[in-house]
C-alpha cells in the first residue's frame, strides 16, 4: 500500500474535507488503485520525449490589455450567502 | 563588535500598472467602489477560463531583462493551493518551477560602494482580494474583489544583503527600476509594493548560513528596515545566550516595532503546486526578447553612475536627480540642450525642489521645460541677468513655461552692463554718502559693500554687481 490512511486524512484536511471512517478507508483504496495505474504507465520508456506541461499542444494564448465591462455589484453579489456594504460578508478572519 | 554576519533576502511584490487584470478584462483603477471591477473570472467562479494579458508578459520581461535574468522557456503557470477568504478559488495562479526569469542580479550602492545582489527569480502572479475588518461588526470581515486578479510581479532576491542599510539600498534600487521601466506606480500607501524578508545570522567567519526566519506583513521601507534590524538584534541575543533558533515565519508589528511568531496552524504550509491546466505555456522567442532589450531605458543606478563619472556631479546631487524619473529626465534633456551639468543640477536640486515642496506638487505638474532652463542658464552665464533676477525668471518658467528672454523683458530684469549708465548712478551714490567714502578710505571694506548696495537699490537690482564694484573702486580710489 502506497498511501496510508493518515496521508489521506492530511490531504482531506488541506482540502477542508471531513471524512468519515468508512470514507477514509474507501478513498485510501481508490487513490491507491489510481497510483498503481500510474505506476504501470511509468514503465513506458519516455527518455526521448521532452517533458510537457500542458495537455494541449499550444502556447502563447494572450488577450490584449483592453478593458471589458465588469459585473455590477448587484450581479456580483447575487449568490453571496451574506453581504454588507456591497461586499461579501464572511466570518471574522483576524481578532 | 559584530560577532554575527546577517544574511538578508527580500521578496518584493509589485502591482503592475496595466489597464486590466492579469487573466480577465476587469479594470484595475484604484479607489473604485467595492466590487465594481469584478467578473466571474476574478471572483473565482467555477468553469471560467483565465486568459493571459499580453502586456503583463511585456512588463515582466522588461523587469527580468533589466535585472539580467535568464528567460525560462517555456515558462509555465501553476496553482498554489491555500484557503483564505481573499481567494475564493482556493488557489492562486502563480509560477514556481518555471518562472519567467531567474538567475539575475541588480547592482545597488551603499555608502558609495557598489554591491551586486543576486536575483533568484522573477515571476508573474495574481493579487488576492482585499479584506476589510469593520469596527462596528466585529464578528465579520468584508471582502472586496476589485484587487483580485490585479497582476503582481514577484522579485525574489538571493540572501545577499548583510545589513539593514543594504536591504534599504536594494529596495530603493528595485523601486527605481520599476518606476524607470514604467511598469508599476509603486505607491506603498496603496499597497502597490509589499515585502517579505528572510533573515539569518551566522558567526563571523562561518560560511554556512544560519537558521532562516521569514518575516511577513511588511508594507513599507520603514517596516522592512525596522523588522530586519529587530530580527538581527533578537537572533544575536538568542545566539549569545546559547538558544537554538527555530526556522519559522514571524509577523512584523508596526506599532510595537517588533516581530512575533505567527501562530502555526495545525496544517503546515503545503501549497501543493501543480501546473494550471487552463493556461498554456509561455514561449518567449528571441525576437521578443531582442525587442524588449532594445527598448529598455537606462536605469537609475546606471544613470547615477554616469552623472558622477561623466558629468562630475557629486554623489549627493546624482542621488537626488536619479531618485525621481521626471527629475532625471529633465536633467538629461537640459544637459542635452547644451546647459552645463553643474548649473542644471543646481537649479533642479535647489530651486526646483524648493518650489515643488512649497506648492505640494509632483515634478510632472510643473511647466518647466528643459529648453527654457537651458536658456536661463545661458542668460546667467552671459551676465544678461543676475542671480536674484534669474530666480524670478525660474519661478515664472516653473509656473507657466515660456521663453526666459521674453520673461526678462516683461519683468524688466535685464542686467545693466552699460558702463556709462552705471557710472552715472555710482557718481550719484558717492555724492550722497561722503561718510561711507571716508570710512572706506580709513580701511573699512564694509563701507564699499554699503555703497554697492546703494547702487543696486537705485537700479532695482539690475546693475551688474562686478561692474559696480570696479567702478566704485576706480572712482573713490580704493584697492
Amino acid at each position: 500500500m502506497r498511501l496510508t490512511p493518515e496521508q489521506v486524512e492530511h490531504v482531506a484536511l488541506l482540502a477542508r474535507l471531513r471524512l468519515s471512517e468508512e470514507e477514509r478507508e474507501r478513498f485510501t483504496t481508490q487513490l491507491n488503485s489510481i497510483l498503481e495505474h500510474f505506476e504501470q504507465l511509468q514503465q513506458l520508456d519516455t527518455s526521448g520525449v521532452p517533458p510537457m506541461s500542458h495537455a494541449v499542444a499550444m502556447s502563447n494564448v494572450f488577450r490584449e490589455d483592453d478593458p471589458a465591462d465588469p459585473l455590477t455589484p448587484e450581479d456580483a453579489l447575487q449568490n453571496a450567502p451574506d453581504r454588507a456594504r456591497d461586499c461579501f460578508r464572511v466570518p471574522r478572519v483576524i481578532e | 563588535m559584530a560577532k554575527y554576519r546577517p544574511n538578508i533576502g527580500l521578496e518584493v511584490h509589485a502591482e503592475l500598472n496595466t489597464r486590466t487584470k492579469v487573466f480577465c478584462g476587469c479594470p484595475t483603477a484604484v479607489g473604485a467602489q467595492p466590487n465594481t471591477q469584478v467578473c466571474p473570472v476574478c471572483l473565482g467562479f467555477p468553469g471560467v477560463l483565465p486568459v493571459l494579458n499580453r502586456r503583463v508578459v511585456e512588463f515582466a520581461l522588461r523587469a527580468a531583462l533589466a535585472m539580467n535574468c535568464e528567460i525560462v522557456r517555456p515558462s509555465i503557470f501553476e496553482r498554489k493551493g491555500y484557503y483564505y477568504p481573499d481567494l475564493p478559488k482556493n488557489f492562486q495562479i502563480s509560477q514556481k518551477r518555471a518562472p519567467l526569469g531567474r538567475k539575475g542580479h541588480l547592482e545597488v550602492t551603499v555608502n558609495g560602494e557598489t554591491k551586486r545582489v543576486g536575483i533568484y527569480d522573477v515571476h508573474i502572479e495574481e493579487d488576492a482580494a482585499k479584506l476589510l475588518h469593520p469596527e462596528d461588526d466585529r464578528g465579520h470581515s468584508l471582502v472586496d474583489f476589485n484587487r483580485s486578479g490585479v497582476p503582481l510581479l514577484e522579485i525574489v532576491s538571493d540572501p545577499d544583503m548583510n545589513s539593514a542599510a543594504e536591504a534599504e539600498a536594494y529596495m530603493n534600487a528595485v523601486r527605481d527600476m520599476l518606476l524607470y521601466l514604467g511598469i508599476s506606480e509603486c505607491r506603498m500607501e496603496q499597497g502597490q509594493l509589499r515585502f517579505e524578508a528572510s533573515v539569518s545570522l551566522r558567526p563571523e567567519g562561518e560560511s554556512e548560513l544560519g537558521t532562516r526566519v521569514e518575516i511577513k506583513n511588511l508594507n513599507s521601507f520603514r517596516a522592512v528596515i525596522g523588522a530586519v534590524g529587530y530580527e538581527i538584534w533578537r537572533q544575536s541575543q538568542a545566539l549569545d545566550s546559547g538558544e537554538e533558533l527555530v526556522q519559522e515565519t514571524r509577523l512584523w508589528d508596526d506599532e510595537r516595532g517588533a516581530t512575533e511568531p505567527m501562530r502555526t496552524k495545525e496544517t503546515a504550509m503545503d501549497y501543493r503546486y501543480f501546473p494550471e491546466p487552463d493556461l498554456t505555456p509561455l514561449e518567449v522567442d528571441d525576437e521578443w526578447i531582442g525587442r524588449i532589450r532594445a527598448e529598455l531605458p537606462e536605469l537609475a543606478e546606471a544613470r547615477r553612475r554616469r552623472l558622477t563619472e561623466q558629468h562630475g556631479l557629486s554623489d549627493y546631487d546624482a542621488g537626488i536627480l536619479t531618485g525621481d524619473k521626471v527629475l532625471a529626465d529633465l536633467f538629461k534633456a537640459t544637459a542635452a540642450e547644451g546647459a552645463p551639468a553643474k548649473a542644471a543640477a543646481n537649479w533642479l536640486t535647489g530651486e526646483f525642489l524648493r518650489l515643488l515642496k512649497e506648492g505640494g506638487l509632483a515634478a510632472e505638474q510643473t511647466r518647466l521645460e528643459p529648453k527654457g532652463l537651458a536658456e536661463l542658464i545661458g542668460l546667467v552665464e552671459k551676465g544678461a541677468i543676475n542671480a536674484p533676477a534669474a530666480k524670478q525668471v525660474f519661478g515664472k518658467l516653473f509656473e507657466r513655461g515660456g521663453s526666459p528672454s521674453e520673461i526678462v523683458k516683461e519683468l524688466g530684469l535685464a542686467q545693466i552692463s552699460d558702463e556709462g549708465e552705471i557710472a552715472g548712478v555710482v557718481d550719484g551714490v558717492i555724492e550722497e554718502h561722503p561718510d561711507a567714502v571716508e570710512n572706506f578710505h580709513k580701511g573699512k571694506e564694509q563701507a564699499l559693500k554699503f555703497l554697492v548696495g546703494q547702487v543696486m537699490r537705485k537700479t532695482r537690482g539690475r546693475a551688474n554687481p562686478q561692474l559696480v564694484n570696479e567702478l566704485l573702486r576706480k572712482r573713490i580710489g580704493g584697492g
